[in-house]
């Protein structure tokens, strides 16, 4: 990726400022269309993901009490890791950005929900809903690009401690749940910047401490006691089945912004933006995973990311009902959908974290000087 | 020392550190997030029912029979119930009449409904809801009761749904204590809820009836309450039924000096008609502004210097989102109005909407 302002062929080049503001006004349209329509299916639905969930993981750790047995132990475990996956990406993610706030439902609302993540809900609300969506992709404002610990654009300075960030990335899977929550935190900058005494800073840090307890304390304490005898075995399984959820949710979240074709932009790029160049901005920076319904059930419907970027509040199971008329809307105007099949979107995305943890091979680019979204010269 | 009762604070502190050490296994759930799957009517849960039966009363209107969750308190005749109800998947809250009489063996409460049109609640409750489905409820509430010492002389004077709160009196043994003279107003006889058991205590001399059907009588003047009922200034009177029928029944009582015996329920919830900007209060900073129906409830709030929470003011990342405890806010995406009444618990995003009316936002 290098910003699309400068690159040599700006993929929106062919666009005029009114383009942009038709295709707003078409995306709006698909927002207010499903929003009229939104009512008791897809209250159904939310409320038998959840319950599906809480029967998955109730009668999982119930085997589990015999996980001696290594047949129970497997079937546990399996079942303990989707609901697990099920809790932090269909279930968590999506209630926590406010989808499914209009039922008005106090048990199933984004001010009240949490999750089995060591994140607080609020913390993660701020640096995801508000940061990362609002700032999608601006190189130095969205620290989801490389979450601070690593390179994954040609436009972000090499630095030597780069070279190590294929391993940086793979230790971030394994542990994703405590990378988010120390980015959720910005342990990073407070520990660069010296400024762990700031006391709004200890005091979030102190919510994280408080809920990495309780969710150790549950993992590798309660429920292992439970199983009397089969005590290490379960603390086998539960860390078995958070360390799968941890590399399922890095992958698919890996996959939504870092592989081939998907755009980042320029910090200048944004002042002033409209809201059509937000939409485009959103379009362009996402990428989606194509697969069958269990697969988007499996990555609460993040294989759609394009168009939870571009409504990040509709109901997860609009997306993939939406996502033939966002993608003929970006035929009709001549953009690239970012999609493909998990393996080769994980592998895309590898490979950018390996290929740049090197500095650039050598300047390729135009020396054109940076500007607004859409280039002055397009009508 | 003679053995002790048991003494309640100790019991719930136990049950308190048991629900505790429960959480530890739960966490992030609670123990009640589970046990609502399998028991959401028990004791301690947020007080809600499970419909029995749907019975019809007339072309329009319905009997719900509930079965109120162990935290039930009961209620008083004459009194209502708040009851939350998902209609087309958003939670609705409303308030109806009970119309059985308190103290059932099976506990099982009933109210009564009569579809208005348009009624996205009413129409629901009288024609969709099926038996099983659980409701939400609040504890019974309303001061449309009788007084302890039961008056000798009643009268009623309803119309409509006006008769749910009576019914609920008259079901409870009031006939056999006092005096009791029904009038009730209905478009015709079969349109009469309850018509049947009233007329079968009217038959056997338990009130007396008088019924108005106004698709061809024309609607009661209070007036002719002078002919029909000549004592009626010296009963104690409650009077349940439309605005208009309240009003003139409020004038007529003041006119025979006797305010003090009419009461009268005004069962029809204040009804928030959106308009273009209004006054906004922050109700728990104290701050009143006045807001036109272009700026956003967070601006106006923030230029009042209250600290309101916001994050991306583009109607994203719901970081901003308050109860709004009663009024009218509309969209300024698609304007979309919102309205809620106290207790309705409504949730707004600030960064994206502006007053449409006179709004209280808890915060």
């Amino acid at each position: 990726m290098t910003v699309i302002q400068k690159k040599a062929d700006n993929p929106i080049a062919h666009l005029s400022a009114e383009d942009i503001e038709i295709i707003g006004k078409e995306l709006d349209a698909i927002r207010d269309r499903v929003i009229a329509d939104r009512g008791e299916r897809d209250a159904r639905y939310i409320r038998k993901v959840i319950k599906t969930q809480r029967t998955l993981e109730i009668s999982s750790r119930a085997v589990l009490l015999f996980s001696l047995f290594p047949p129970a132990w497997i079937v546990g475990t399996a079942g303990l890791t989707v609901a697990k996956i099920l809790d932090n990406m269909e279930i968590g993610h999506n209630v926590l950005h406010g989808q499914w706030d209009w039922m008005r439902d106090p048990k199933i609302h984004s001010t009240t929900w949490d999750w089995d993540h060591v994140s607080p809900a609020d913390q993660w609300k701020q640096s995801h809903n508000e940061l990362h969506h609002r700032f999608t992709n601006v190189v130095g404002k969205d620290n989801d690009l490389g979450y601070g610990i690593m390179r994954v654009d040609e436009d972000q300075p090499w630095h030597p401690m780069h070279l190590g960030q294929p391993v940086w990335n793979l230790l971030n899977a394994a542990f994703f749940e405590y990378g988010i929550a120390a980015y959720d935190l910005e342990l990073g900058d407070h520990l660069k910047q010296k400024r762990l005494k700031d006391p709004k800073f200890r005091a979030r840090a102190k919510a994280v401490g408080r809920k990495i307890r309780k969710q150790v304390l549950k993992d590798y304490v309660v429920h292992p006691l439970l199983s009397g005898p089969s005590f290490l075995s379960t603390f086998a399984a539960t860390f078995t089945a958070n360390l799968i959820r941890n590399v399922w949710s890095h992958s698919v979240i890996m996959c939504g912004h870092f592989p081939n074709g998907v755009e980042t932009f320029e910090k200048t790029s944004i002042e002033g933006e409209t809201r059509g160049e937000w939409y485009l901005r959103q379009m362009l920076g996402s990428a989606n995973i194509s697969g069958p319904r269990l697969l988007h059930i499996m990555t609460g419907n993040l294989s759609f990311q394009i168009e939870h970027h571009l409504f990040p509040d509709l109901p997860s199971n609009r997306y993939q009902e939406i996502a033939p008329q966002v993608r003929a809307l970006f035929d009709r105007y001549g953009l690239r959908y970012t999609t493909g099949p998990l393996p080769k979107q994980v592998a895309s995305a590898w490979w950018k974290v390996i290929r740049l943890s090197l500095p650039n091979r050598r300047d390729r680019r135009q020396p054109v000087a940076p500007g607004p979204l859409v280039p002055s010269g397009a009508a | 020392m003679t053995t002790t009762a048991p003494r309640r604070p100790q019991k719930a502190s136990f049950r308190d550190r048991l629900l505790r050490l429960a959480g530890t296994v739960t966490t992030p759930l609670l123990p009640g997030d589970y046990l609502d799957m399998i028991a959401p009517l028990r004791a301690g849960a947020p007080l809600r029912g499970r419909i029995v039966a749907v019975r019809p009363e007339t072309r329009d209107a319905a009997t719900l029979v509930i079965q109120p969750g162990r935290g039930w308190h009961g209620h008083l005749p004459g009194q209502y119930v708040r009851l939350g109800v998902d209609v087309d998947g958003v939670r609705q809250w409303r308030a109806y009449s009970v119309t059985s009489a308190p103290g059932a063996a099976d506990g099982r409460i009933s109210v009564t409904v009569k579809a208005i049109p348009d009624g996205k609640v009413s129409n629901h409750l009288v024609r969709r809801i099926r038996p099983g489905t659980i409701v939400q409820l609040d504890q019974a509430q309303g001061d449309f009761v009788l007084p302890t010492a039961t008056p000798e002389r009643v009268l009623f004077l309803t119309a409509g749904s006006g008769i749910t709160p009576v019914m609920g009196m008259l079901r409870a043994g009031l006939t056999e204590r006092a005096d009791v003279v029904l009038v009730h107003s209905a478009p015709t006889r079969n349109d009469v809820i309850f018509g049947a058991e009233l007329r079968a205590l009217a038959d056997r001399g338990a009130v007396r009836l008088v019924e108005r059907h106004t698709a061809t009588s024309g609607l009661l003047d209070v007036a002719e309450l002078d002919d029909l009922v000549p004592d009626h200034a010296q009963r104690h009177t409650w009077a349940c039924g439309p605005v208009g029928l309240l009003d003139a029944a409020e004038t007529h009582w003041a006119a025979r000096g006797c305010p003090d015996r009419l009461h009268t329920e005004r069962f029809r919830p204040t009804v928030v008609t959106p308009g273009d900007g209004g006054t906004v209060t922050f109700t728990g900073a104290g701050v009143t502004v006045a807001a036109d129906g272009a700026t956003t409830l967070l601006d106006a709030g923030e230029n009042a210097g209250v600290l309101m929470p916001s994050g991306c003011r583009m109607g994203i990342c719901y970081g901003c989102v308050v109860p709004l405890r009663q009024g009218a806010v509309r969209d300024l995406r698609n304007g979309d109005v919102t309205t809620a009444v106290p207790g309705d618990g409504v949730r707004i995003q600030t960064c994206i909407s502006a007053a449409a009316g006179t709004c209280d936002i808890e915060l």
